[in-house]
């Protein structure tokens, strides 16, 4: 079990409340979680990686155990704290605003 | 954001932002609620792929495709940034025409589920030598003729006006008559900085544009433009809009320059002309008469289709004011929003 925090506006879209759970077989990465979470939120393809090259969109990053994972590898496995569910997989948008 | 002609409860919108990209968003009851087509939790396995009714993907089969030019005058690749106005069929509510940053014309046939470029536009000779204006290369008006379904105009910021008829596989430029001098042939087949153009369905032939400076007229479906400025104190401006019954009144609102984007002398005024250009009237009763700075985009203005024409139209001040009697006085609607971006009038039966 896979815990995923979106983004207040991607909650909004994705008509979810707190947060998500996901099923992800096989090793679990930024890329396998990333895919799981579109399969299931459709309506989320393109709005955290770019639809065409797969790339993070710049002003969001991902981070788990208080660790900052957007400049990694997407197909580095994440901590088993994350992949056991005790930790959430975090996506962040960027502050905006002053 | 535009509604459907022929189901008034259908409604798209397309949002953009630099944290989640390109969304668009459709209503099926009049704006009550939202969703994003073809982002259904399970889809039917008939269906186009999910979660692609964002996926504004150029097509790279068509030729000859090119780059485009530059504001530094290299070539540049096509990229994808925003959707810049979305415009209903005349007669099928599940088909949408979507302009496009950098310019290109994107068609859905599905309610928005998935979007396929025309890329004869891009594709057309001059492709390589469109450049962008201050915005960006966008892609910003769409004129469906009602008389005429393989008939399609549009303009693009800073190549020009085009014309299709043959459903968008070919296109013309139709900028004959245009003078900019602020590029280096003031005639020029391509590169004008068209801001809007409007037609009434009585008369699509007819068509008014507010290019950059000057207002222009069409008596002849774009072959030939002739300038209808008049008497206008400036003629630098964004939007233009045609009178629901009456096709030769016409709606500006003039700034004072290119450099300076708000009201002459303060004053926000709508000018009128209800003789197709030429003659222009300004209209003030009901809206700031004295140190009002705000501007007023190019998509932020429209009419209704009552027997009376209401005449809307939204600022960057974050107004929106309407005009219950074609213009003759105006009252402000809500007047603390963001900057209007988009402002269109759709009517429901009680």
């Amino acid at each position: 079990m896979i815990r995923v925090i979106l983004p207040s506006h991607l909650k909004i879209l994705a008509h979810v409340d707190g947060e998500v759970i996901l099923e992800v077989q096989g090793q679990i990465t930024q890329r396998s979680v990333l895919d799981a979470l579109e399969a299931r939120y459709p309506m989320l393809r393109g709005t955290i990686r770019d639809h065409v090259t797969q790339k993070r969109r710049p002003f969001l990053r991902f981070f788990v155990c208080k660790e900052d994972l957007s400049l990694g590898s997407p197909d580095l496995p994440l901590p088993d704290a994350v992949a056991s569910g005790q930790e959430p997989f975090l996506i962040v948008g960027s502050v905006a605003g002053g | 954001m535009k509604g459907s002609p022929v189901d008034p409860n259908r409604i798209y919108a397309s949002q953009t932002s630099a944290w989640f990209g390109q969304i668009i968003q459709r209503s099926d009851d009049g704006g009550k609620t939202w969703n994003t087509p073809g982002g259904e939790k399970m889809p039917d396995p008939s269906a186009p792929p999910a979660g692609i009714s964002n996926k504004f993907f150029y097509d790279t089969s068509a030729k000859p495709l090119t780059t485009h030019q530059w504001y530094d005058g290299t070539q540049h690749p096509w990229e994808f940034k925003r959707v810049w106005h979305l415009e209903p069929s005349l007669t099928d509510p599940d088909m949408v025409y979507a302009g496009v940053e950098d310019a290109a014309l994107f068609v859905t046939k599905n309610g928005g589920k998935s979007w396929q470029e025309l890329a004869g536009l891009r594709g057309h000779k001059t492709g390589s030598k469109w450049a962008p204006g201050a915005g960006g290369m966008c892609l910003h008006t769409i004129l469906l003729d009602p008389k005429n379904p393989k008939r399609i105009y549009i303009a693009i910021s800073a190549a020009g006006a085009f014309r299709t008829d043959d459903g968008g596989k070919t296109w013309q430029p139709i900028n004959q008559g245009l003078k900019s001098q602020y590029i280096p042939d003031p005639t020029a087949e391509i590169g004008h900085c068209v801001h809007r153009i409007a037609m009434h369905p009585a008369r699509p032939d007819v068509l008014y544009m507010q290019k950059h400076w000057d207002v222009m007229r069409s008596d002849n479906a774009g072959q030939l433009w002739n300038e209808v400025s008049g008497n206008l104190p400036t003629d630098f401006g964004f939007p233009i809009e045609v009178h629901a019954h009456e096709p030769q009144t016409v709606y500006i609102v003039p700034m004072k320059s290119d450099s300076e984007h708000y009201p002459l002398d303060g004053k926000l005024r709508v000018y009128r002309s209800r003789t197709a250009g030429n003659e222009w009237e300004p209209l003030t009763k009901g809206l700031p008469q004295r140190d009002c700075y705000v501007n007023i985009l190019r998509d932020a203005m429209a009419v209704d289709p009552l027997d009376s024409c209401g005449v809307y139209f939204g600022t960057t001040g974050g107004q929106v004011y309407g005009s219950r009697d074609s213009g003759d006085s105006w009252e402000t609607i809500v007047h603390d929003l963001p900057a209007v971006l988009s402002v269109e009038a759709q009517a429901f039966e009680k």
